[in-house]
């Protein structure tokens, strides 16, 4: 089933969540493409939805924009009629509701993450059906299934804020390594009580993994013994 | 994922193909769409899902299993997905299907709990109201073309009478002493059967979880998927208790011997 | 009031020149004219009773109950017309499922109390309206602990550590100043508050009544329920002991 509509802008995406003891680590990579072409090389696909709370979008550009503008608007309400910040399980339960009753006519995959005063850091992933899944991290996007194993093998509790950005930093990089419609820049952003703070890791700087050659010549055979001239009688 | 690599990434002048790599009456219509031209689409597909149920009669009330994967296509995503689901005090909800419908079906269970609370009229929801329920909710719904893509097991234990009925996406319901959905309608239930009927009453609750285990077990061996750490629930006159996950043990060694698939030896 | 019969107090949607809505003020006579409703806020939860005066020998023990449940966490009294009561509670019930379905979390007590205040302000602006005849106190526990409000009449919405509406208010607010509501728990309240409604009824010019009580906390798991019948007989027990001793 082809979810996008013809002409449709794809964000073919790496994106990720971490949550940390303090706060949570938000990445993305920054290509949209439409087809094979790079309409875009340097997106901001991390999405304010309030103060401590930001998501980050894959699928349709157009359908997740107007789902983050939509959620933005009635978080200010909420806002507004609680005189508190919004926990993240708020945004994300409004994320979800809207994915969920539009699920025929969306294609949005959103990973919402933030920090509020209630539970502390938290993730949650609503993939494309319209379900909300807590978790204590979250990859999505096509490059995402590149990198799961990696993740499993990788992914510790109990980390603090700079082993989280450096894992988010390597799988994404990973991610973006493989995925053909992944690429460009890494974007994140560290979300705690304090603030938001924005990390940008340049195109020409991403970390470098094993780089060695994948696809081999063929064989240079060696002899296995030294010819021997044939003895003359 | 189109597989045509003439298709691939040429946005524009596609309506030919200038290369003649299909052959002329399978080549596809690459031509300019209108955007609706598919009409509007209700009857969806499920996206994450979960796999089999399982549920039996015991002595004691109704036992019910099921396994902690959400799959994602063939991606197993969510490993520990909660699929029981306590609904009062008499009653668990066990799903397989689409998730995001669960969750749905979740939310308005807990919506019509609070309506029956506020009603303060001295009823309470047992199993054969939420069955009841259930069943014309998703009957209503694939009759708007647009149903909860779900096979539901409901199972409790109320006023000391036991019930055990499902119900799924097309709105079918049927009752029996032992249920299962899925895959494991194919696998599990022969299994249960033999184990269960004429039992039903006879049954401890060490046994129930043995024949469960056993089945969950083979489910595992069997069903792509499915995971080896699931949950069981028990309803009986003193409530509902699901457990925490359970890990399955699985036996492999027998298969260290085995060579090649025929006469091979070595 | 000076401009009764001036034609000011006809309709809601027209002020008195000294700036008064008579209607509102009507409508709180109604309310004053009730069986006495408090509320306790205490450490641990809220503890709501009603004075509820039995007008026919006739009525079933517990008909026509005044305290109703608004959400799993959440009750509400009110004195006032029995009807308003049942319609404003419905109105709650709305408010609590729409913050659920909305924002997709339980309802605080205080979004509900606030949002039933400004239903109550609606029907102090038409003339084809008449105000609601009840004062309502809302009481539960959410994220932010126990919370209890009052909404009046007129819309007002105000929060409170102990609430009492109705005809004994004055008397049950005089008792609820002399106890410390912020260091009690739910199960001492239930005693307080049984006391206090037994106090306030007066034998001589009142019917028989029914003490009519609700309790939400750490005792009920954060579950609005009526109080049990063993410990609401206890606490009537204790408030007819209180009353002998009080006077």
């Amino acid at each position: 089933m082809n979810r996008l509509k013809a002409g449709e802008v794809n964000l073919g995406t790496s994106i990720m969540a971490v949550q940390f003891d303090k706060g949570v680590v938000i990445g993305a990579d920054s290509r949209t493409t439409t087809g094979s072409y790079i309409a875009n090389r340097v997106t901001d696909k991390l999405t304010h939805i309030h103060d401590r709370i930001y998501c980050c979008r894959s699928g349709s550009a157009a359908d997740t924009q107007a789902v983050a503008d939509i959620v933005h608007y009635y978080l200010q309400i909420y806002a507004q009629m609680n005189g508190t910040a919004p926990p993240v399980e708020a945004a994300a339960g409004m994320f979800q509701k809207i994915c969920y009753e539009n699920k025929d006519g969306l294609s949005a995959g959103i990973i919402v993450a933030g920090w509020d005063k209630e539970v502390g850091p938290s993730v949650y992933n609503i993939p494309l059906g319209g379900g909300v899944f807590r978790q204590p991290w979250a990859i999505g996007g096509s490059g995402s299934t590149y990198v799961y194993g990696y993740c499993d093998a990788t992914y510790q509790d109990g980390w603090g804020r700079d082993e989280t950005v450096n894992f988010v930093r390597n799988t994404l990089s990973l991610a973006m390594s493989r995925d053909g419609s992944s690429g460009g820049v890494i974007r994140m952003c560290v979300i705690t009580e304090e603030g938001v703070e924005r990390l940008f890791v340049p195109g020409d700087q991403l970390p470098k993994f094993w780089e060695g050659r994948e696809v081999l010549s063929a064989p240079v055979r060696k002899w296995v013994s030294e010819p021997v001239p044939m003895a003359v009688e | 994922m189109d597989h045509f690599p003439t298709n691939w990434g040429r946005p524009r002048n596609d309506a030919f193909d200038a290369y003649a790599t299909h052959p002329i009456h399978q080549r596809p219509y690459n031509g300019p769409k209108d955007t609706f031209a598919d009409g509007v689409q209700h009857t969806q597909q499920p996206i994450v899902t979960g796999t089999s149920v399982l549920a039996i009669k015991y002595k004691d009330g109704i036992m019910m299993a099921a396994d902690n994967l959400a799959s994602y296509g063939s991606l197993a995503r969510f490993k520990d997905v909660q699929r029981l689901h306590p609904v009062g005090q008499y009653t668990v909800i066990g799903a397989g299907g689409d998730m995001s419908d669960f969750q749905y079906i979740q939310h308005i269970l807990e919506e019509l709990s609070i309506s029956e609370i506020s009603a303060q009229d001295g009823h309470e929801l047992g199993p054969v109201e939420i069955h009841e329920y259930m069943s014309q909710v998703m009957y209503a719904r694939r009759s708007k073309m647009d149903p909860l893509w779900n096979s539901l097991i409901i199972g409790g234990f109320k006023d000391g009478k036991r019930f055990l009925s499902y119900v799924d996406l097309l709105g079918t319901t049927y009752s029996a002493s032992t249920l299962a959905t899925g895959y494991g309608s194919y696998i599990a239930q022969p299994l249960l059967r033999k184990a269960v009927e004429g039992y039903e009453d006879t049954l401890t609750e060490e046994q129930g979880r043995k024949i469960l285990e056993d089945s969950m077990r083979v489910l595992f061996y069997r069903d792509a998927r499915s995971l080896n750490k699931y949950q069981i629930a028990t309803i009986t006159g003193a409530g509902v208790s699901i457990s925490d996950s359970l890990h399955l043990e699985t036996t492999w060694s027998f298969a260290e011997g085995i060579r090649g698939y025929g006469a091979q030896t070595q | 009031m000076t401009s009764i019969g001036t034609g000011y107090d006809l309709s809601a949607s027209t002020y008195s020149p000294d700036g008064r809505i008579f209607q509102v003020e009507y409508a709180n006579k109604a309310v004053e004219n009730s069986g006495t409703a408090i509320g306790l806020r205490v450490k641990d939860g809220v503890v709501l009773a009603v004075e509820k005066l039995i007008h026919s020998k006739l009525l079933v023990p517990g008909a026509n109950r005044r305290i109703q449940t608004v959400d799993r966490h959440v009750g509400l009294a009110t004195a006032g017309l029995l009807a308003d009561g049942r319609s404003i509670s419905n109105r709650a019930r709305e408010e609590g499922a729409n913050i659920r379905s909305t924002f997709r979390e339980q309802a605080t007590v205080k979004a509900i109390s606030q949002r039933l205040g400004m239903y109550a302000q609606m029907y102090t602006l038409y003339s084809s309206v008449r105000p609601f005849g009840i004062s309502t106190i809302i009481g539960g526990v959410d994220k932010n602990g126990p919370g209890l409000y009052i909404v009046e009449p007129s819309g007002v919405c105000l929060g409170y550590h102990g609430a009492a509406v109705g005809k004994g208010r004055q008397l049950a607010k005089t008792e609820l100043e002399k106890l410390k509501l912020s260091e009690m728990t739910t199960r001492e309240a239930v005693m307080e508050a049984a006391r206090i409604i037994y106090l306030v009824h007066d034998d001589n010019k009142e019917k028989e009544f029914e003490l009519e009580m609700s309790w939400v906390g750490s005792e009920t798991n954060d579950t609005h329920l009526p109080v049990p019948d063993d410990l609401l007989k206890e606490a009537e027990a204790k408030a007819k002991e209180a009353l002998e001793t009080f006077e």
